[in-house]
């Protein structure tokens, strides 16, 4: 058992220690690459001098402030056109000829639009959040059991009672599951807005580490990154099975 | 059934009308500075001026070239190392955690390295939008090859099929719906890292197109070429669609 645990690790902690050799042996000078225990050196200064933590902040807020808005108008419309098979069939054309644009060709609108900043970085996270989510929302809310839907009409609860005791209720574990995979796309979405243009956040913090030539502070800012969209990953995953358990698992493959 | 679908849609092409209708007035009447939003009619002006000069065109071009060679060589690559790991039970137990491990990365965040690798280059783009391209191709083969029915194995081996064999025979053909998902996945991530690399580099394309007119304050041609970003992705995902219903119809035929 405590073989089979070990398994996984062994790779990547083979290749990092064949890495550190290599770099040694050579000693390798390098703009572009720098061995695990110079990265993990400048990341711990990073994190030391605050510089890390700030960007993280940063990051972090633009992409949870786009998530909110984001998934809010998704969750919004997705209710509506779950419920409203005349409305979706109606926006249908709209809905398509919209979402197939790519987030990040919005940047040069939000630019000249918004100036740099959280602001425009928030629109483009929120524009990329909505579309997961009004999808998902969207057939969660049909899969409903009919039956549900005409104990509410038995009940005769108005719209908003109906929505607010039986839809969501009934759809939230995949909901769920759409927002777990939208935080995901913010965070991306953030991350990439401040490596293209946005000069805050991390994204700009490994940009400026790049242009600075410090190969071991910019490969310290991936890592660091990395763990942070592994971290929020599993801390989702954790608050779906915690929250719904097994009722979340069956939504996960739609 | 056919003839209501027809008039749904109808209705519904009506509404997105109306919406065009409606920017087209809130253009007009300049609620929001035409420095920000050009009406629809000015930014089909540009569209249409754009191509007949030639220049948005040649952008096109150099945006969907960027897009297939990273796409293309990232599903040769995904699959190969997908089947490679995949099927044999070693590698998933040694390989695929710390690849499951790197999937939430956000993938731009590799655009730093390859630039101090390769600068600001072409090959910089391939790169890195094949690098972001593979990911969900690669995942979704292993995903695909541990999926096949078990009872599959057991008739190939007592056919003695060959490794290969079994690959090219059973493995991938039953793993084929999980590929398509996973390479029209990838077509998403491509146009993106695309746009990125081209805005950054500032290599020809329709996103650097994008920013040069942002930075210009040309707003017609910026939401042109917004348009025609729209566009690419639309139509390669229908083509996909296409694609994948065609190499998937004997699966359903089979249902």
């Amino acid at each position: 058992m405590s073989l089979d645990r070990a398994k996984p690790l062994l790779l990547p902690l083979a290749l990092m220690l064949a890495f550190e050799l290599w770099a040694r042996l050579t000693h390798l000078q390098s703009d572009s690459l720098a061995p695990p225990s110079a990265i993990l050196a400048a990341l711990a200064t990073a994190l030391a001098d605050l510089s890390i933590p700030v960007a993280t902040r940063d990051t972090l807020f633009a992409a949870f402030a786009g998530l909110a808005i984001g998934s809010a108008i998704g969750l919004a419309l997705g209710i509506a056109f779950g419920i409203s098979r005349p409305l979706d069939r109606l926006m249908e054309v709209t809905v398509e000829a919209i979402r197939p644009i790519p987030s990040i060709a919005l940047l040069p609108i939000a630019l000249i639009a918004l100036g740099f900043g959280y602001r425009m970085e928030i629109v483009i996270v929120a524009f990329a959040c909505v579309w997961p989510m009004l999808i998902m929302t969207r057939s969660a809310v049909r899969s409903i059991e009919p039956r549900l839907m005409e104990v509410s009409r038995a009940l005769r609860l108005s719209a908003p009672q109906r929505i607010a005791k039986i839809v969501i209720p009934a759809a939230l574990p995949r909901i769920f599951v759409a927002f777990r995979l939208s935080a995901g796309i913010a965070l991306i979405v953030a991350v990439t807005v401040e490596i293209a243009i946005n000069p805050i956040g991390l994204g700009a913090g490994i940009m400026l580490a790049q242009q600075a030539l410090r190969a071991d502070l910019m490969l310290a800012y991936l890592v660091w990154i990395g763990a942070i969209g592994y971290a929020l990953n599993m801390l989702l995953i954790a608050a779906q099975r915690r929250l719904f358990g097994r009722a979340a698992l069956a939504g996960d493959n739609p | 059934m056919k003839r209501t679908a027809i008039l749904w849609r109808l209705a519904s092409a009506l509404v997105a009308a109306g919406f065009i209708a409606a920017w087209q007035l809130v253009a007009n009447l300049k609620l929001v500075s035409p420095v920000f939003l050009p009406g629809p009619d000015r930014a089909w002006a540009a569209l249409v001026r754009g191509f007949s000069s030639g220049d948005l065109a040649g952008k096109l071009i150099g945006t969907l070239e960027h897009m297939a060679y990273g796409w293309f060589a990232a599903s040769i690559a995904g699959i190969a190392l997908g089947a490679l790991i995949g099927s044999s039970r070693m590698m998933r137990a040694y390989v695929a955690p710390s690849l499951e491990f790197l999937r939430p990365l956000p993938v731009s965040a590799i655009i730093p390295v390859a630039i101090a690798m390769l600068g600001l280059t072409q090959g910089m783009a391939l790169f890195v939008i094949a690098f972001g391209a593979i990911w969900p191709i690669m995942l979704a083969t292993i995903h695909g090859f541990a999926a096949v029915e078990p009872r599959l194995y057991e008739v190939a081996r007592s056919l003695q099929m060959s490794r290969t064999a079994i690959i090219a025979k059973i493995a991938l053909p039953s793993a084929l719906p999980d590929i398509l998902a996973g390479m029209r996945l990838s077509l998403t991530v491509a146009l993106i890292l695309s746009v990125v690399c081209e805005i950054l580099a500032g290599l020809d394309g329709l996103g650097h197109w994008v920013l040069l007119s942002a930075r210009a304050f040309r707003s017609a041609d910026l939401f042109a070429g917004v348009i025609l970003l729209g566009a690419t992705g639309y139509l390669t995902s229908i083509a996909m669609s296409l694609v994948e219903q065609r190499l998937l119809a004997w699966q359903t035929a089979a249902r």
